[in-house]
């Protein structure tokens, strides 16, 4: 039930983000959803892409630092306290959440967040028995 | 049966020893001041004569001889005997300006096989052992060097030189190979090529091995013991005092034996050239009591280590050197503080940053010093979060701190970022020069 998340080490350099973004965009790989957490010194560039398999491999090619990540993709309304509805759902379990962000569906104009948390067994069990939608990895092409 | 090569000389007491030092330090002073010219000049510019000095106690009177007075006299202007005695030359290669030549007479050489004897016997190297020599043989000391030692003691000396390494494994197999001598780098490489061809170390008759010519690490020491099945141990040497033998491990690995009774050492503080007492860290300083070809007095070899007199476990008494800290031409004086780029190499590799490339930065802001180490970063150290960056920095920058005792900022980069020069690492910025 979660979704593979490429995270990239990003050094803060004027162009660097626009040369690594090249590189998927050479090897014809879709960004779905991106997201960039920044220091004084570097980021770490996290991206939901069509093929993350060949996407870790052609940035490892590249010679930067990539790892995968395991994160939770979930439907909300798109509506005032959508996204309240998932996240006390999760604090009443007492999961943490690492990190979130946002898109909106291209194909059926709904809300999604993708969410790390420390616990995600525990997370997507808490979700969908409060029927949140939690997305699996094939369904990532409806976004696109 | 001993376990000494030469044990009155390993054993001996201190005050035996000094006595033994200070009767070779007098003889080799007459005897330099009379034969070298150019130490006869240092001698007399000083003020001092031959006779001034009656013990190890005036060792401190006598002047310094530097790489640049070898240089200078090139080639064979510091012989001290006639070269009719003189049996072979070795050079050591300068990366900058002329090699440095070194000379040996007939009993050059045994007193050097002497040295190499006994570490070689430290070791647990015996006549039926199989000595297999994978220096390179040549102008460089440390094939030949190892070999003469080996044969000395009568260990069968397999001299295979460097390179060709499916066939130094095949030579271990065939031949039996107990004991292995190489740089360190080397040993890697031959592990590495043993794996790929699928050599089972357990069905080789390999114990221990000598590693030297080049700085390694305790994790070096650790991955080679691992993957070869062995004792590894340390040799130290440099071609101007003689080569690989200088100083060596012995079976305990807890500092370097110096043959003192060959090589007088001293510790001095590299910037005032005084002389520091037992325990402290600086400049290595050796004087060639025996040498004859060419004795060099208080040679400055300009790697930093510490001294200790302490009897060792292994019962031999002659006094012991640290693995060199690193070099006084890579020193760096930061905020009135000695920082050499072999500490932080040291400090990543002991957090388990395997072969880590890293860059130091230092500047002046307003009038202070300030040092900034950038670690590449690699997919092992990466994590997704920044709380898990933050974390390997701080780690990196405690530890840092703690061994350097200066406050150092720590910064991450990309892999790959850093410049290489030829194949290696460019280590240092120093922008307070320009």
């Amino acid at each position: 039930m979660t979704i593979k998340q490429i995270s990239i080490f990003v050094q803060n350099k004027q162009g660097r983000l626009a040369e690594i973004i090249d590189i998927l965009g050479k090897n014809n790989i879709n960004i779905c959803a991106l997201s960039i957490a920044d220091t004084t010194d570097f980021g770490i560039l996290r991206v939901i892409v069509d093929e993350p398999d060949k996407a870790e491999q052609v940035l490892k090619e590249a010679g930067l630092a990539v790892t995968i990540t395991s994160v939770i993709a979930v439907g909300i309304d798109d509506n005032p306290g959508g996204l309240a509805k998932p996240l006390h759902i999760l604090s009443a379990k007492s999961v943490t959440i690492e990190y979130v962000y946002a898109f909106v569906s291209k194909s059926d104009h709904k809300a999604y967040v993708i969410i790390k948390v420390d616990d995600k067994d525990k997370a997507i069990e808490a979700l969908i028995a409060n029927n949140v939608p939690v997305m699996k990895h094939e369904e990532l092409n409806r976004w696109l | 049966m001993s376990c000494f090569w030469n044990e009155k000389e390993e054993t001996m007491s201190r005050h035996e020893m000094e006595l033994l030092q200070s009767y070779r330090l007098i003889e080799m002073v007459r005897r330099i001041y009379n034969n070298v010219p150019f130490y006869k000049q240092k001698f007399d510019e000083a003020g001092i004569k031959p006779e001034d000095i009656r013990g190890i106690e005036d060792l401190s009177k006598l002047p310094f001889t530097y790489k640049q007075d070898i240089r200078d006299n090139y080639p064979y202007g510091l012989f001290c005997a006639p070269l009719e005695d003189v049996v072979r030359i070795h050079a050591s290669s300068g990366t900058t300006g002329k090699q440095t030549v070194v000379g040996y007479t007939q009993k050059d050489i045994n007193d050097w096989s002497d040295c190499v004897a006994r570490a070689l016997y430290s070791i647990g190297t015996r006549k039926n052992d199989f000595v297999h020599v994978s220096y390179g043989y040549g102008l460089f000391t440390g094939g030949l060097g190892l070999h003469y030692g080996a044969e000395r003691m009568g260990a069968i000396t397999i001299p295979v030189s460097t390179g060709n390494t499916k066939r130094q494994v095949q030579i271990f197999q065939d031949f039996g190979s107990s004991i292995i001598c190489c740089t360190p780098s080397y040993a890697l490489y031959i592990a590495e090529t043993m794996e790929e061809m699928g050599v089972d170390k357990s069905a080789l008759s390999l114990k221990a091995g000598f590693f030297g010519a080049e700085p390694w690490t305790e994790q070096m020491r650790e991955e080679i013991e691992r993957r070869l099945g062995i004792k590894a141990r340390d040799i130290y040497g440099l071609s101007e005092i003689s080569g690989p033998g200088v100083a060596f491990e012995c079976i305990e690995g807890k500092g370097m034996h110096i043959n003192e009774d060959f090589f007088i050492p001293e510790i001095i503080d590299p910037d005032t050239g005084e002389v520091l007492p037992e325990g402290s860290w600086g400049e290595l300083v050796f004087t060639t009591v025996t040498k004859e070809c060419i004795p060099l007095l208080r040679y400055r070899t300009r790697d930093i280590s510490c001294l200790t007199y302490e009897k060792c476990e292994c019962g031999r008494t002659l006094v012991r050197m640290k693995k060199p800290s690193g070099r006084t031409d890579d020193m760096l004086i930061i905020r009135g503080i000695n920082v050499f780029p072999s500490q932080i190499e040291s400090v990543l590799l002991e957090l388990g940053y395997a072969t880590p490339y890293y860059q130091l930065i230092v500047d002046r802001k307003g009038n202070l010093d300030t040092l900034e180490v950038d670690v590449e970063m690699t997919n092992e150290m990466f994590s997704d979060e920044v709380k898990g960056l933050e974390s390997v920095e701080a780690e990196i920058k405690r530890a840092l701190d703690s061994t350097l005792n200066i406050s150092a900022k720590v910064k991450l980069v990309e892999p790959k970022s850093l410049p290489r020069v030829e194949g290696k690492a460019k280590r240092v910025i120093d922008n307070r020069k320009a």
